[in-house]
């Protein structure tokens, strides 16, 4: 294996494109070096990109939204009080991958391109309607999070892409996020099942939702159906089981150690209700 | 394989090593600089055992590559004490008996030390959660956690 270190973007992408072999991008390593290890995936090139000026960085944009940098750890997030206030789901997703251990290390863009379904920052990205801005040979692009994974352990990104930075819009009054998941230990743990919740309201009704579910299917997957539910509604007990029905139907979880298929479906309803019930508070500035 | 030159900073002194790209800083310490206070429980991040401050924050070192090392500083348990006495945290866990066979100890001294760099005030749960990635398989924690909290009222008194 060889280790590069290349000091701008647009390096990483030729070296990935010039080398032959299995080539990996390394951000924070805990799901490559895990992999190294146990030797699942044995990469001929690895690519760190972590010594790129900027890479690490949290920088708030003109229009409002803020950009985070590929290599930016879920503690920087943590630590991040502003980014924490406007999307607190979101960096509430990060915070619960690992320990304090691999919050030092882990970061947003390793989570999605390591592809699990049951991803806990993934959710919470695309309820944000975030996107990466992805480099290649021919120039970047900007591609929706939601469009990134394709399927268990894998993406759409082709052969030497690279993400440089995650893209969060502009934070509105009276919106809100959370992600809950269930695990059935306190800490350490892969999630059973997860859902993200994104509200934005008007005069205490909703205007628009996005409910994104995790470890229900092949991929991270947006219910469509179920934030329907919640529009034009201020999220009254009717409707809350209505939409806690409406995600365990749309679930297609499979039975793994974990849990069971017909344990997912149930659960997922009531984690569901309550990231909605979270969100919904949190647009209305209760915490 | 040809093997990488690397310069770093451990506990303060300049130093430099050779390695295979594949090995993790873990291996470096053990077995190129003879640091083998850091243990592997699990190469695989869950266990802490192999714990170390990196540029300022708290790692697996069996998670991060040697090679990564590249003018980095690095504190690992050996550089916990001073020169003549036990760090607070060493002598508090020895006073309350907070290890038994002491494999993960070094580990969780190093998460411990960098909990109380950033908080000296913590609550018992932070300092549950904040140890959750070290375990102990002989204690039951209970003397861990008490050792870190005592650790912390001492250090408040006499700031
Ligand atoms: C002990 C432990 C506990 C964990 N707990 C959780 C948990 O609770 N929930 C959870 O979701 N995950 C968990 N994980 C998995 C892992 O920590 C996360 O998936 C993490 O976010 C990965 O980020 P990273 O930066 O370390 O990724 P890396 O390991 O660096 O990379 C992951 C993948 O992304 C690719 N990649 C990295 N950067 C880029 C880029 N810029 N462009 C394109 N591709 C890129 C890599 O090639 C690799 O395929 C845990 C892991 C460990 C070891
Ligand atoms: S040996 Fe590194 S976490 Fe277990
Ligand atoms: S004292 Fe034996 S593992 Fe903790």
């Amino acid at each position: 294996m060889q280790y590069h270190s290349p000091s701008s973007f647009n390096e990483a992408v030729a070296i990935s494109n010039s080398s032959s072999g299995l080539v990996k991008y390394l951000a924070g390593g805990t799901d490559v070096l895990v992999q190294l290890k146990i030797g699942t995936k044995s990469p001929d090139h690895l690519i760190d990109i972590k010594n790129i000026p900027g890479v690490r960085e949290i920088s708030l944009r003109d229009d409002g939204g803020y950009t985070i940098g590929a290599a930016v750890s879920g503690a920087q997030l943590t630590d991040h009080k502003e980014l924490s206030k406007k999307w607190p789901g979101l960096v509430e997703g990060m915070e619960l991958v690992g320990s304090a251990q691999i919050q030092s290390r882990a970061t947003l863009v390793g989570n999605l391109c390591n592809g699990s379904p049951a991803a806990d920052s993934v959710p919470g990205m695309i309820a944000a309607g975030a996107s990466v801005s992805i480099l290649n040979s021919s120039g970047t692009k900007d591609v929706l999070v939601e469009d990134i994974p394709s399927g268990p352990g894998s993406t759409s990104l082709k052969n030497g892409e690279l993400i440089t930075a995650i893209n969060l819009p502009k934070r509105n009054d009276y919106e809100g996020d959370a992600y809950l998941r269930f695990i059935p230990r306190t800490e350490m743990d892969i999630a059973v099942v997860g859902c993200a919740v994104n509200l934005s309201l008007e005069n205490g009704f909703i205007t628009t939702a996005k409910v994104v579910l995790g470890a229900v299917g092949p991929k991270v997957m947006l219910a469509h159906s179920a934030a329907d539910c919640l529009v034009g509604t201020k999220l009254d007990d009717n409707i809350l089981s209505r939409f806690s029905a409406k995600c365990s139907q749309i679930a297609k979880p499979i039975s793994d150690k974990r849990g069971s298929a017909e344990f997912r479906k149930d659960i997922i309803g009531v984690i569901a209700q309550r990231a909605a019930r979270k969100a919904y508070d949190r647009a209305l500035g209760k915490y | 394989m040809t093997k990488i030159h690397v310069k770093t900073n451990i506990n303060g002194d300049k130093v430099e090593f050779l390695t295979d790209p594949r090995e993790t800083l873990l291996d470096c310490l053990r077995n190129h600089i003879g640091l083998t206070g850091s243990k592997e429980g699990c190469g695989t991040g869950d266990c802490g055992a192999c714990s170390c401050i990196f540029d300022g924050n708290l790692v697996s070192s069996c998670l991060v590559l040697g090679v990564e090392a590249e003018g980095k500083s690095i504190e690992t348990i050996e550089g916990m004490a001073g020169e003549k006495e036990l760090h607070p945290l060493q002598k508090k866990f020895i006073e309350m008996a907070a290890l038994q066979c002491g494999f993960c100890t070094p580990g969780i001294l190093i998460a411990a030390k960098a909990l109380l760099d950033r908080n000296n005030d913590p609550t018992e749960s932070e300092v549950r959660y904040w140890l959750a990635g070290n375990l102990c398989r002989c204690t039951g924690y209970d003397k861990i956690i008490k050792a870190v909290m005592e650790t912390a009222k001492d250090i408040r008194e006499t700031a």
